[in-house]
């Protein structure tokens, strides 16, 4: 205690930037002449892991006050299905509106139900992922459903402003906001003591099942911005959208830092964790790996990354 | 003679009148009386199951009594949850502390109650820092800095920040519930040390303890509980511990 060594959770949230820079550079030498390095796939990167950093942001929250959420990659599927069926009958503006509040919806059953029936996230949000995708699946009919409102696409998917994508526009904003918010607000604050010990927040008056209530909606709202970003960018709704994500953005926040125990979270931690997800993605394919190796790759290397950054040597 | 200044003709900070608590057919407190004046410790002592955890829930908020009288300040103290009884000034340092572990010293002390500043609410880190440090000093819990984490501190200092919280925030009255039993023995003196300050703010403190040297350290008045029954209050000055031990376990000498 009075050798001034960095705190271990401190030395714990820089392995995350070592592991990206290890990463970037075994790629960059063994992919030197596959392009990784080029302008156009660095980009690519960025703008495939979008949706999967809006969903890392949510999920940040929820991990931070103690819970989890397996449900939102199956409600990216049903608010990107929601808004394309919208949009359909009606102008975009409605059909976003329609996307948000569905991803909203979810999150609200979620939280009202870990929060006031008092049952644990982890199954409540396993039932709920079932219930939604079959929903999404139901609505759907199975097929895709394409969006063609123009302006949709340019604001939610391929458009540019000021010669910077869309989507990182999109991304960066939720980063920012949610960063802000996670940092320096007193919600910030109250979830993270709920998340680390719940009756010291409870007797220090902070009304812990509302927060509870409100961290899933924060992730559900994220779905359904991620779910309005798939829809933007492939111009159709599907219910396998974000069918991928449930594994690698939980990856992503743990391997960035934040604790799934709760208590501990960082956003810029989340970002550089699902930058190096999506870079791993990315390095693979071009290596010319079949998706089996693909998956067997990541998730040995999702494992050691936990492995360091989460092992707490005192147990 | 009084354990409090002679001839000043002080409303006490919180008086207790006939207070009696039951759980269905269950009576835990039955008919306690007690009063509490500023800058004055009272012990609370018994033997387990005696009702001290419900007393001290009562005087909380946390739970509310059955029938009886409790004034703050010689208004009626009818206190629907813990908020309020904090709110009126009474604060609460549990045995388990309630501290969350991750998190730094300054934001438990502002637990629940974080100052903000600007147009956006932002937490006032700066201000919190600053009036951690002011505290820690004024109470001499030694701790390497406000942002240091809590699960880095000892058991002591753990206390310390603690009964800092509780300091900084009570107006009235501390309720201790057995501030020491974890500790060793020089963390034990410190925490003692603090309490004795406390007491210089004029804080009525009312504390639980098991140690009858540690509650003939710190005390004015001790009040013993047996069964739910309070078998009575002594001048601390004005007894011994063989007479306290027969009070407690009913068992005369």
């Amino acid at each position: 205690m009075s050798i001034s060594l960095p705190n271990r959770a401190v030395l714990q949230g820089l392995i995350v930037y070592a592991g990206f820079v290890l990463i970037f550079l075994f790629f960059a030498v063994m992919l030197w002449d596959r392009g990784f390095l080029s302008a156009q796939n660095l980009t690519n990167i960025v703008l495939q892991t979008a949706p999967a950093t809006v969903l890392a942001v949510g999920l940040v929250f929820v991990l931070a006050a103690g819970e989890i959420d397996l449900s939102f990659g199956a409600a990216v599927a049903l608010s990107a299905i929601v808004a394309a069926m919208v949009m359909r009958v009606t102008v975009w503006p409605v059909g976003v509106a329609a996307g948000l509040a569905t991803g909203m919806a979810v999150g609200f059953v979620n939280g009202a139900i870990v929060a006031y029936v008092r049952l644990p996230s982890f199954l409540v949000t396993l039932a709920t992922m079932g219930v939604v995708a079959g929903i999404a699946r139901e609505l759907s009919n199975l097929q895709s459903i394409p969006v063609t409102a123009d302006t949709f696409i340019g604001i939610f998917g391929g458009g540019k402003l000021l010669g910077i994508p869309s989507l990182v526009i999109w991304t960066v904003l939720a980063l920012l906001i949610g960063h802000l918010v996670f940092r320096e607000t007193r919600y910030g604050a109250h979830i993270l003591a709920t998340g680390d010990n719940p009756r010291a927040a409870l007797v220090s008056g902070i009304r812990v099942a509302r927060l509870r209530l409100s961290v899933l909606v924060v992730s559900g709202a994220c779905a359904g911005l991620a779910g309005l970003l798939y829809a933007g960018r492939l111009q159709a709704a599907r219910y396998t959208l974000g069918e991928s994500d449930l594994m690698t953005v939980i990856a992503a926040v743990i391997v960035g830092g934040t604790a799934l125990s709760g208590g501990r979270g960082t956003i810029p931690g989340a970002l550089v964790g699902s930058l190096m997800m999506g870079m791993l993605s990315n390095g693979l394919i071009l290596m010319g790996l079949s998706v089996s190796w693909q998956m067997i790759i990541k998730g040995l290397i999702v494992l050691a990354a936990v492995a360091v950054s989460l092992r707490d040597p005192n147990r | 003679m009084a354990p409090y200044p002679e001839g000043h003709a002080m409303t006490p900070v919180l008086q207790l009148k006939n207070i009696r608590k039951s759980f269905g057919g269950v009576t835990a407190i039955q008919d306690f009386s007690l009063d509490i004046h500023a800058g004055e410790v009272v012990a609370l002592v018994g033997d387990n199951g005696a009702g001290k955890s419900t007393l001290i829930k009562m005087i909380s908020g946390v739970y509310t009594p059955t029938s009886g009288d409790m004034l703050l300040d010689g208004q009626p103290a009818d206190f629907p949850d813990a908020s309020v009884a904090r709110e009126r000034g009474i604060e609460v340092v549990y045995q388990d502390l309630a501290l969350a572990d991750q998190q730094t010293v300054y934001m438990n002390l502002f637990l629940g109650r974080e100052p903000v500043k600007g147009p956006l609410r932002l937490l006032d880190r700066k201000r919190m820092i600053a009036e951690t440090d002011t505290l820690v000093k004024e109470l001499d819990v030694r701790i390497p800095s406000a942002s240091a984490t809590i699960r880095d501190l000892s058991g002591g200092q753990r206390q310390g920040v603690a009964i800092a919280r509780a300091t900084h925030w009570a107006k009235k009255i501390i309720l201790l519930d057995e501030p020491t039993a974890a500790l060793g023995v020089a963390e034990t003196a410190r925490v003692e040390a603090t309490i004795e300050t406390l007491k210089a703010r004029n804080l009525a403190i009312f504390i639980i303890s098991h140690s009858l040297d540690q509650v003939f350290r710190l005390s004015d008045r001790i009040c013993v509980l047996r069964r739910g029954q309070q078998i009575g209050i002594r001048e601390t000055s004005q007894t011994d511990k063989n007479e306290i031990v027969s009070m407690i376990t009913g068992v005369s000498k």
